[in-house]
Order: C-alpha cells, then sequence, then structure tokens
C-alpha cells in the first residue's frame, strides 16, 4: 500500500526557502453596470475575488487552498501565474537559479518567460485539452512555444514526459486525440505537458474533482511521486478537505477572498479553531453509516462578494457567532424570514405589519422597518426572539427606536478580523484572542 | 407530524419493482447494455442508494424507471409500480403518471428551470397541467407550504430562478417535483454541483422527506459518504447489473462483493491513512466480459469467475449480491479447478476510468 512519503518533506523543510512569497495580494474585478451607467462612465460594483492575502510557499512543501466556489481559491491560483491582474499587494517569486522576481508587474513576454518555472494543472481536463491535437502535440506544445525543442528532441522528450505520468507504453498514446482517453488518462497527459518543461512550482486546481472516485487516488497518488522525483512544489487548491488532508503539508482555509485559517494540516484537522474550518469538517459525508452529520450546521450559502457581509465576512452563516461579529440589516431581513419558514400562519398577518423588506439589502448597521406601527412591529420581533432568545443577532442590538410607522435597529460595528495567531494556526475570528498586537487591522 | 419509520411499512408490498429489468441502447456497433438484468424493490418511505463508477448504468437505470429515455432505446423484463405493469402502459398514460406518481429531480438545477418564468409560475404550470381547474389559492397554498418545508422564505415566492444560489435552486427542483405528493422520486446526483456545506444541507432535506411526504426515493450519486448518510438501503451497480444490495450499515460494514470492498477502499474520508484504488476501467457495455463482469480487475477472481456467471444470491437478511468468492465463503463446494486464483491480464497503469 503506497504511503504518503514524508521523508523528502522533511529534508525540503529544513533547505526552507521561499518560493512564492505573497504580500497583501489583492485581485478585484469591476463589474459593468447597466448601460445607462457604462455610457456615463460610471463605476459599477466591485467584486473582490482576493483581498489582502499574504502567505509563504516553502520550497517542497505541498500547500492545500481549501474553500467553497466563490471563496476566490481559483482567482488566487490564477493570480500566481499571473493569469489574473494584481489589484494591489505583491508575488514575489523567488527561483532557485535566477534570484526574486516579482509576478505581480510582469507583462507580456516576460511573463510568458515565467511559465518554464510555474505551470499549472486544470479542473477540467476534458475542457484542458484542445481537442484536434493528439497528444504528442498537445505534450509537446509548451516546448515549441519557448523554442526549447523540436525534431528528435521534442519527441524524445514527450515520450520521456509521457513516461513520468504513467500513460506507457507512450506509442499507444502518441498519436491519439483527448477524445479517445479517459477521464484519468487526459488528466495524466494534462499532468505531462505541466511538468514537460521542468517547473518548480505547480498549481494544481482540483486537479481530480472532475474524475471518478475509483480513479482520484491514482492521480494524487502519480501526483506525490512526481513532486518527490522531480523536486517540484505544489499548490493544491480544492474544495475537499479529505483529500486536502491526505495531500498537503500546510492548508490555507478562505473564505469570501481571505484566509480565515492557516497553519500546519495536522493542526488543522485535529484542532480546527475558525467556526468555519469546523463546519466544512463536520460536512464531509464518510461512508460509515455509524457516522452521522451534526444537526447544527452552517445556513445558508456563500454571499455575494460584490457586497460581503459587514464585519467577519462568515457571520451570517457562523454557528459560534457572538456579539462582535458585525450584524446589519441583511441578517435581520434573514432572520425575519427564516422565521416564516417555521409557521405558514404567521406569514399573511405579519408581512403587512413589517411593510417591504428589500431595502434591507443595502448593507447597514442600522436597520429601519415597519408600516404598521411601532408597538406591532416590535411585538414581531419579539416573537421572532422568543423563537430562539440565543440567537446571536439580538446580541450584537444596541438599540431599537420607534421611527414613524415602524421601528429603527441598531446594530454595533465591527471590522473584519485580521488574522492573529491562536496555537499553532493563524486564524481570522473575534473567539480568539489577539495573541500578537503588532498584527492588527491590515 | 410524526415520523414515518420505513419498518413500519415493511407488510406493505413495495412501491415499485423491477424484475430481470433491461435498458439496451442501439448504437453503430450494437446494442449498449446499459442495464442488464436487475432485480430490486423500494418500499414505501424508503430510500434506496444507488452507486457505482461512471458509465455503469446508475442514470440509465433511473431514467428507465420513470420512462425518461432517449429514442433507440428499449426496456423489457418487467416494472411493476404499485400495481400498475409500467412496461406495458400506452405512452399516454405513462405520461399521465409522470409528475404526480413518478418525479425526478437532476443535477443541474439551473438548466431545468426556465430563466423567464417566477418560481410562483412554475409552480402554477406543474399544478395546473396535472389538476385541471385548480384556484389560485389553492395553488398558492401548495406552493407555499412546500417551499416552507424547503426551507424557501415565502417572500421569494415571486423571484426568478436567477435570483436563487445553487443550493436554493435545489430546494426548489425538489419543492416542484414533490408538490404533486409523488409516490416514487428519482433524485440524479441533486448534490453534486454544490458546495460541501450546501450538499450538506441537501442530503439533510432528502433524508427528512419522509417526515412529511411518504415518498420512496432513488438516490442515484458516485459518492458512498451520502448513500451512508441518507439511505436505508444500498444497491451497488457495475456493468449494467446490480452486484450488491442490501441494508446500507450491513453493506458498508461487511461487503460481500469484492467491487463493493474496493469502491468503499478508493474512497477518500478522513479517516484515509493510504491510497487505495480499482486497476482497470469500467467494460464496455457492448461486449461486456465473459463470466463475472468484474473479473478481469478483481483481486479476488478464481478461474470459474471467468467462465460462468454468479448467481445473485441472498446472504441472509434480504443483503444479495452475485460473487463467486462471496459463494464460496459461505460454504458453496467448488472444485480444485474452479477454485484456482485466475490468472490476469496484466492491467496497464494508464488502463483506467
Amino acid at each position: 500500500m503506497p504511503t504518503k512519503p514524508d521523508t523528502a518533506t522533511t529534508e525540503n523543510r529544513e533547505r526552507s526557502a521561499t518560493v512564492l512569497d505573497l504580500d497583501q495580494l489583492a485581485v478585484h474585478f469591476q463589474l459593468q453596470g447597466n448601460a445607462l451607467s457604462r455610457l456615463l462612465g460610471l463605476k459599477g460594483r466591485v467584486v473582490k475575488a482576493v483581498d489582502g492575502v499574504s502567505l509563504r510557499l516553502a520550497r517542497g512543501e505541498v500547500l492545500g487552498v481549501v474553500g467553497e466556489s466563490g471563496s476566490g481559491k481559483t482567482t488566487l491560483g490564477r493570480a500566481l501565474l499571473g493569469l489574473a491582474p494584481t489589484s494591489s499587494g505583491s508575488i514575489t517569486y523567488q527561483s532557485a537559479d535566477r534570484g526574486p522576481r516579482v509576478v505581480s508587474e510582469m507583462r507580456g513576454a516576460e511573463l510568458r518567460g515565467l511559465r518554464t518555472d510555474l505551470q499549472m494543472v486544470f479542473q477540467d481536463p476534458h475542457a484542458a485539452l484542445n481537442p484536434s491535437m493528439t497528444i504528442e502535440e498537445a505534450v509537446g506544445h509548451p516546448l515549441v512555444i519557448h523554442g526549447m525543442a523540436q525534431g528528435p528532441e521534442l519527441k524524445r522528450r514527450v515520450e520521456e514526459a509521457l513516461d513520468k505520468v504513467g500513460l506507457s507504453p507512450t506509442e499507444r498514446f502518441l498519436t491519439k486525440l483527448p477524445s479517445d482517453l479517459s477521464g484519468g488518462q487526459k488528466q495524466r497527459a494534462v499532468i505531462a505537458r505541466a511538468i514537460i518543461l521542468d517547473p518548480e512550482v505547480l498549481v494544481a486546481d482540483e486537479p481530480v474533482s472532475m474524475l471518478d472516485m475509483s480513479v482520484r487516488a491514482k492521480i494524487l497518488q502519480l501526483m506525490l511521486d512526481l513532486k518527490r522525483d522531480l523536486g517540484l512544489t505544489y499548490v493544491y487548491i480544492t474544495h475537499d478537505l479529505a483529500t486536502a488532508k491526505y495531500f498537503c503539508d500546510r492548508i490555507a482555509i478562505m473564505y469570501l477572498g481571505r484566509v480565515v485559517e492557516i497553519g500546519p494540516t495536522e493542526e488543522i484537522f485535529d484542532h480546527p479553531r475558525h467556526p468555519y474550518t469546523k463546519a466544512l469538517l463536520a460536512a464531509i459525508p464518510e461512508p460509515d453509516p455509524e457516522k452521522m452529520l451534526p444537526r447544527n450546521l452552517p445556513r445558508g450559502e456563500i454571499p455575494d462578494a460584490a457586497e460581503p457581509p459587514l464585519g467577519c465576512s462568515f457571520h451570517p452563516r457562523c454557528p459560534e457567532a457572538v456579539r462582535g461579529c458585525g450584524w446589519e440589516s441583511r441578517d435581520l431581513r434573514a432572520l425575519v424570514e427564516e422565521h416564516w419558514t417555521r409557521s405558514d400562519t404567521a406569514f399573511d398577518d405579519e408581512q403587512q405589519i413589517l411593510g417591504d423588506l428589500e431595502h434591507l439589502d443595502a448593507p447597514s448597521t442600522t436597520a429601519t422597518l415597519g408600516s404598521g406601527g411601532s408597538s406591532a412591529v416590535r411585538g414581531i420581533l419579539d416573537r421572532i426572539k422568543g423563537e430562539d432568545p440565543d440567537e446571536p443577532l439580538w446580541s450584537g442590538v444596541t438599540s431599537i427606536e420607534d421611527t414613524g410607522p415602524g421601528v429603527t435597529v441598531h446594530f454595533e460595528k465591527a471590522g473584519p478580523p485580521a488574522l492573529r495567531r491562536a496555537g499553532g494556526v493563524d486564524v481570522a475570528c473575534v473567539l480568539y484572542p489577539d495573541e500578537t498586537s503588532d498584527r492588527d487591522e491590515a | 407530524m410524526t415520523v414515518v419509520e420505513h419498518s413500519a411499512h415493511e407488510d406493505d408490498g413495495p412501491v415499485l419493482e423491477a424484475r430481470d429489468l433491461r435498458v439496451w441502447y442501439a448504437t453503430d456497433r450494437g446494442p449498449v447494455r446499459a442495464v442488464d438484468g436487475v432485480s430490486f424493490q423500494i418500499r414505501r418511505g424508503e430510500i434506496l442508494g444507488l452507486v457505482g463508477e461512471s458509465g455503469c448504468g446508475k442514470s440509465t437505470l433511473g431514467r428507465g424507471l420513470i420512462g425518461l429515455l432517449p429514442d433507440g432505446s428499449a426496456r423489457d423484463g418487467e416494472l411493476e409500480f404499485q400495481g400498475l405493469d409500467l412496461l406495458h402502459l400506452s405512452a399516454r398514460e405513462q405520461r399521465d403518471l409522470r409528475g404526480t406518481d413518478l418525479a425526478m429531480i437532476f443535477q443541474e438545477p439551473l438548466t431545468r428551470l426556465n430563466p423567464l418564468m417566477r418560481i410562483s409560475e412554475h409552480f402554477e404550470e406543474t399544478l395546473r397541467t396535472h389538476e385541471k381547474g385548480i384556484s389560485k389559492d389553492e395553488v398558492r397554498r401548495r406552493s407555499l407550504e412546500v417551499l416552507r418545508v424547503m426551507g424557501i422564505p415565502p417572500t421569494r415566492y415571486r423571484a426568478y430562478p436567477h435570483e436563487f444560489s445553487g443550493g436554493m435552486r435545489q430546494r426548489l427542483m425538489i419543492a416542484l417535483a414533490l408538490v404533486l405528493r409523488p409516490a416514487f422520486v428519482v433524485a440524479d446526483e441533486p448534490t453534486t454541483a454544490l458546495d460541501v456545506l450546501v450538499e450538506a444541507q441537501i442530503i439533510r432535506i432528502l433524508h427528512d422527506l419522509r417526515r412529511e411526504y411518504d415518498t420512496s426515493l432513488l438516490l442515484i450519486t458516485h459518492n458512498l459518504g451520502i448513500i451512508a448518510e441518507a439511505c436505508d438501503r444500498v444497491a451497488v451497480m457495475y456493468a449494467g447489473e446490480i452486484v450488491e444490495i442490501g441494508d446500507a450499515t450491513a453493506v458498508f460494514s461487511h461487503p460481500k462483493h469484492p467491487y463493493t470492498r474496493e469502491l468503499l477502499r478508493s474512497t477518500i474520508s478522513l479517516s484515509t491513512t493510504g491510497l487505495n484504488y480499482i486497476d482497470g476501467a469500467p467494460p464496455d457495455l457492448v461486449e461486456p466480459p465473459s463470466g463475472c463482469h468484474f473479473h478481469p480487475r478483481c483481486p479476488d477472481a478464481m478461474r470459474i469467475c471467468a467462465e460462468r456467471d454468479p448467481v445473485d444470491r441472498d446472504h441472509g437478511d434480504g443483503h444479495r449480491a452475485a460473487c463467486w468468492a462471496a459463494d464460496l465463503s459461505d460454504g458453496l463446494s467448488l472444485s480444485e479447478d474452479e477454485r484456482a486464483p485466475l490468472e490476469r491480464e496484466e492491467i496497464a497503469v494508464a488502463d483506467e476510468a
């Protein structure tokens, strides 16, 4: 049974040189507004796909970047290779022989030259290969683009790469088109294409999530073997904590563009600290009928990155949320609507009193609602509070005052929590007191 | 509302029963035996999981049960639903059953919802098609009720599909399937496109369905974790056949068929300490291997496995498996020659799925 080769990693850790250094990296995308605002040149909304990520990738390590879709993990991976534009902050690449280079400032040909050192394995092997190129052409293409080999030398190196990824005997695959191969074989070809330039760092974006269960383990094993044989450094982007646990030395958990917890794999799995990490771990369905999923999993889904929640981005879903998490108007709307899904009689009467809730969608720490009289609105809020007095939203309410036909609810203001040291990891959560004060608000 | 235990229905007849059901597709190379002689029952309020690698015929079986097959395919064998012989109904009679009695939940809800129709209109259309003359108030009352069970607030009733998140859309699909209170629902990979936290929410909803709806569910998935979480019984499919079926706990803790065992071993879960995999790929269903279809990949294969079809046998408590090795360990006597390990052809590393 193949097991995790840990000798290679400890050896590499001793060298512990940084390969990639991310400093407050941000990737923001400008959304185009409607036709009129574009005509007037107004600025649309901004999606902060990656928002202030700082981390170091050590030579020879496997760093897992884990999060749900919409967490910004893929954008982060693409930014590492210069495939997504850096809005602010920097990415510095320290190559073994050429010294530091700033990826985030590279353009054009310079950026293309970087591809001999940094390569990517894509999620969908069916889409990552040109359907009209044979495997020989596709795998050898990087060498042709960079003018590094031609003729018999090109063919020799393609065969060598195919051998390395297990597509042997190579003559069986050289002339095949991607459509002739199975999913696992295609992913092997994609990996062959990524390693043919002999890169130092491989960014693997969900390399096994499109594959069948029975081949996932094989492809992961291949990647571990290649890392050992070729001395690669991996950034492994995934939503699957189970494979990350097996595959990675260090794990960064991302949520809505930010790293919320980062640390050594064992520490993250043995003592998850951020409530989001805990939830992700608890939600993995295990193939064991004795273990059932817990009932108190986070509600809702990852919010819109163009208008993230105030305070900690995770607080609307957080099962451990407390007073200082940054409660706001949208949370109040969600709470009222959730109350309406609990009983079918309340809705018709109460909607009249509360009136339209649409305006609560504008994020604010004050929420004015109600049209049927202050005391009636207070009555409904009290009823909702009575259903679940432990709901943490109420602890974040500083005051409720009467305004016209309704009430105004004031919430306590809070900023997003910064990463702070807790045990062996860094975590961005108000539940953990800041051990070092100099890392405040970044 | 009381929890309906499926054990309470054990005396009832099955809601759906397939006997030697076959679904074949016509291709240029000959018929593809996508489903090749499967037999099973589903009781009222029961969730049966159907698991297997891609291309083993799970989706075809699911669609075959509902009758949603493409042109050029044919069903044969016996398929009985609440006493009705489904394979000998006219096209019209079949269509009348779909929706009201037989329903399907698809993998990608966004492609199944009409982007130009409000959620309310989806419900109106569904209810009006099957129950002519239903009043507008009744449509609203029934729709809001099922939406409430799915956790969708009534304020979203007039919204459009694009205004919902992925998990909410899947809840809408489930609500649309359930508003007519069908007796049997097929859910084909309902959580594959979703994130792990949302997936857990949907699994929970499916698992709790029988509390409010007395629906039997066939849950098709490739994720063994989901089966363990949501299902009462599980059927393992390989190359068009059900190779093992039984109580989920029994199948997972004591798999009889080597394919089930290897599938469980190759699943990467939090308790994984080593990587395991099944060599080779599922066979071509135009010309499946002789004998047991799994024998070319089976680590336990004996000579008899390549020559004679294994018999589908009950190993106690309705735990059925079709495997010579399982029969052997249960005391079936085989000759020395039949028992000899099969000399397998070498499977190249790259011959994989």
